[in-house]
């Protein structure tokens, strides 16, 4: 019991430093040789623990990670290395999800038809993983046909659209309401430089101002 | 040891030109020669074979080329300037352009600030606006001042910011105070001007008291003496100082300040040659008193506003006129404490920084190896603003940043392999590297002081006062005693 406890410390404690395996380096580019969030998932799985409690030990590294975002004390690379440790553990997780029945939720994501821009979206699908989605990404400048399209075939109940323009934002709507007149049933997130909550609102989404707050929003927070 | 940084100089002479600019002083010196109302200097340069006809109230002295010349080949190049904690001590070399920035001036108004709420009368938004009152600068201001510096980064060495003017302050207990004051709340060197010679003695002991008796091999403390006033006139009791100091061996900044366009010429050329003639006639007399002291080429050059002759420090010729000193003191191979950082505006803020980023930018690229005025001045030199010397203290580091040596040799290897890891990456975003170098000091993650409207002087103010809440270390206490015994140290900064 005592090693498991000390495997999910250093799972969280690899989470923190943003550390997938053991050739990785932390902040101050030291710990390379070290068991990172890939190889401590597998021997805590290998130890009896159950996917879902992995899941809640990761998510709550996160959280801390969250916390140190806000106060400052972390930069967005800082959380991105975290997240890129935490989706190299969902890997590790995702067979042992699917034999025990268990599944992870589909999030489909996507900059909207007209707009390039992906810097945005491709951090939000990074959290997105880490956070324990299933994350469906269609890349940029898809159209909301192929959007709605995707959503209804995956049965996904959350949706992400991104655009850093303000002539692109436009297309949102568009894809919202497709989504209503072919009956599609989905949460829509919507994040970007030019969106804001006024426009979310309008065209019936929810604006997520970060990455975060987007992980927060498509677990029911 | 603060290392400074290395730059490759910005060199706007050319060495043919540099030597023109020398030859120009050698002449001025000998023809029309120097204006002398220092007796004992007057007749050290007679002894040394220079012309001296008498006129009444002063001298005039015709200073021989060859004199200066072999005079000047005695001063190091090298200057080691000590201080408190021997990791601030500093090493000027003058044949290495490697850059370093200090306070500077007397300012004899501090600037405080306060925040005040008002309400729009359009709108009726209550908003957060900085308000400032002007007063004169007291020994306390000046202790608040060294304790902020002893905190700032950049600051590589601390010369007093504050012209202490407390009714109790007198010519006699001035020197001292502003010593002890400067030395007490800061572990970096100290420089300053003297006020009475005879406290000199005073002061050198005070400083080996408090240095464990380094001396004067590693003095964590040195002089600034501006001996002519311009144009080529040496002033009594500057001049004094210098010989003094000289005798004693100590580290000593030899400044000149000549106006272009009132008390020196306003085109380049003509202003450089009178701005070296100067500084070489106190460098000589230095040498000429004790072969080898440490001097310092003190360029200090400005230009004068055409409306009422104020100095004009963000005018580009007071930038150009201080490259000419930089280059000028690098071709003696003398270190050159030069000048950069001072606004013309009158209150902190964008117009200021603006103002000074130019001259921090231009006077470090060109190599100066002792940076002084960077921290804090407005108005010309007249004020002091805690909040400005926080802004420029980043600022500062962003020239230093910028200005700090390329490592291609040492990173293109990394950088290709970066590349090709981030490339098999879903998100493509150059994280994981950048994530290492975020925390070496030699980046800042982003502008600490952005923000909408006031935010920027509101956040200066709050970390000003988180940076005097964080301690000094203290002078010993058997020090203390010590001094207290001997000198006339105002209690209310003991």
């Amino acid at each position: 019991m005592k090693i498991i406890e000390e495997t999910m410390e250093h799972i969280q404690e690899n989470v923190i430093k943003g550390r997938r395996n053991k050739e990785d380096e932390d902040f101050e580019g030291g710990s390379v040789g070290e068991l990172g969030v890939e190889e401590l998932v597998g021997e805590a799985l290998e130890g009896g623990l159950k996917p879902k409690e992995i899941i809640e030990c990761i998510n709550e590294a996160m959280d801390v990670v969250g916390t140190r975002y806000e106060s400052g004390e972390f930069f967005i690379p800082d959380m991105m290395a975290s997240a890129e440790a935490v989706s190299a553990g969902m890997k590790v997780l995702e067979p042992h999800l699917a034999s025990t029945g268990e599944s992870m939720d589909k999030f489909v994501i996507a900059t909207v038809e007209g707009d390039l821009h992906d810097i945005g979206k491709n951090i939000v699908a990074l959290f997105l993983k880490g956070g324990g989605f299933d994350v469906i990404d269609l890349g940029v400048n898809v159209p909301a046909e192929t959007i709605v399209k995707t959503v209804k075939e995956e049965d996904a109940k959350l949706v992400g659209l991104s655009a850093l323009l303000t002539t692109t934002m436009q297309r949102m709507g568009e894809v919202v309401e497709k989504m209503r007149i072919h009956g599609v049933d989905a949460k829509v997130l919507v994040g970007g430089a030019a969106v804001s909550a006024e426009y979310a609102e309008q065209i019936g989404a929810i604006y997520c101002k970060d990455a975060f707050e987007a992980v927060k929003v498509a677990k029911g927070g | 040891m603060r290392e400074g940084v290395l730059v490759k100089p910005y060199e706007r002479l050319e060495r043919e030109q540099l030597e023109r600019i020398h030859n120009a002083s050698l002449s001025i010196l000998r023809d029309p020669g120097i204006v002398s109302y220092n007796r004992e200097a007057t007749d050290i340069f007679k002894e040394n074979g220079a012309e001296v006809s008498s006129h009444g109230s002063y001298w005039r002295i015709s200073i021989p080329e060859e004199l200066v010349e072999e005079s000047v080949k005695h001063a190091p190049s090298v200057v080691k300037l000590g201080a408190r904690e021997k990791e601030n001590s500093l090493i000027l070399d003058g044949k290495e352009p490697r850059v370093r920035f200090g306070t500077g001036s007397e300012a004899n108004v501090i600037l405080d600030m306060d925040v005040e709420d008002f309400v729009s009368e359009k709108t009726g938004i209550r908003s957060s606006f900085p308000v400032f009152k002007r007063r004169r600068g007291t020994v306390q201001d000046l202790c608040q001042a060294a304790h902020l510096c002893e905190h700032l980064q950049n600051v590589d060495f601390f010369i007093r910011t504050v012209n202490i003017q407390d009714e109790d302050i007198t010519e006699n207990n001035k020197d001292v105070n502003k010593f002890y004051a400067s030395l007490s709340n800061t572990k970096k060197h100290v420089m300053a001007g003297l006020t009475n010679v005879e406290k000199l003695d005073d002061v050198i002991r005070m400083a080996e008291i408090i240095s464990g008796g380094r001396g004067s091999n590693e003095p964590i403390i040195s002089f600034i003496t501006c001996v002519t006033k311009s144009p080529l006139q040496l002033v009594d009791d500057t001049t004094q100082n210098l010989i003094e100091i000289a005798k004693r061996g100590y580290p000593v900044s030899i400044s000149a300040s000549p106006q272009g366009g009132s008390t020196a010429p306003l085109q380049e050329a003509g202003m450089l040659a009178q701005l070296n003639a100067e500084i070489l006639t106190g460098m000589t007399l230095a040498q000429l008193v004790r072969k080898h002291t440490p001097v310092l080429y003190g360029s200090v050059p400005l230009r004068v506003r055409m409306d009422n002759l104020d100095n004009m420090y963000g005018a580009p010729e007071t930038n150009q006129y201080n490259i000419g000193g930089v280059q000028m003191a690098r071709f003696y191979k003398i270190p050159c404490y030069s000048t950069a950082g001072i606004a013309d505006s009158k209150f902190p803020g964008i117009e200021a920084s603006v103002n000074k980023q130019l001259s921090h930018l231009f006077i470090a690229l060109s190599g100066a190896q002792y940076i002084h005025y960077a921290f804090g001045l407005l108005e010309g030199s007249n004020t002091f603003s805690p909040e400005q010397a926080i802004l420029d203290d980043v600022h500062i580091g962003i020239i230093k940043s910028l200005l700090r040596e390329q490592k291609i040799e040492a990173e293109i290897g990394q950088g290709v392999k970066e590349i090709r890891e981030v490339m098999s990456t879903s998100h493509k975003m150059f994280t994981r590297s950048t994530r290492k170098y975020l925390r070496a000091d030699e980046f800042i993650p982003f502008y600490p002081f952005g923000g909408d409207g006031n935010e920027t002087l509101l956040k200066a103010r709050m970390r000003k006062e988180e940076l005097l809440s964080a301690p000094v270390e203290e002078i010993p206490a058997d020090m203390k005693d010590v001094i207290f015994q001997e000198f006339d140290v105002l209690d209310r900064i003991k």
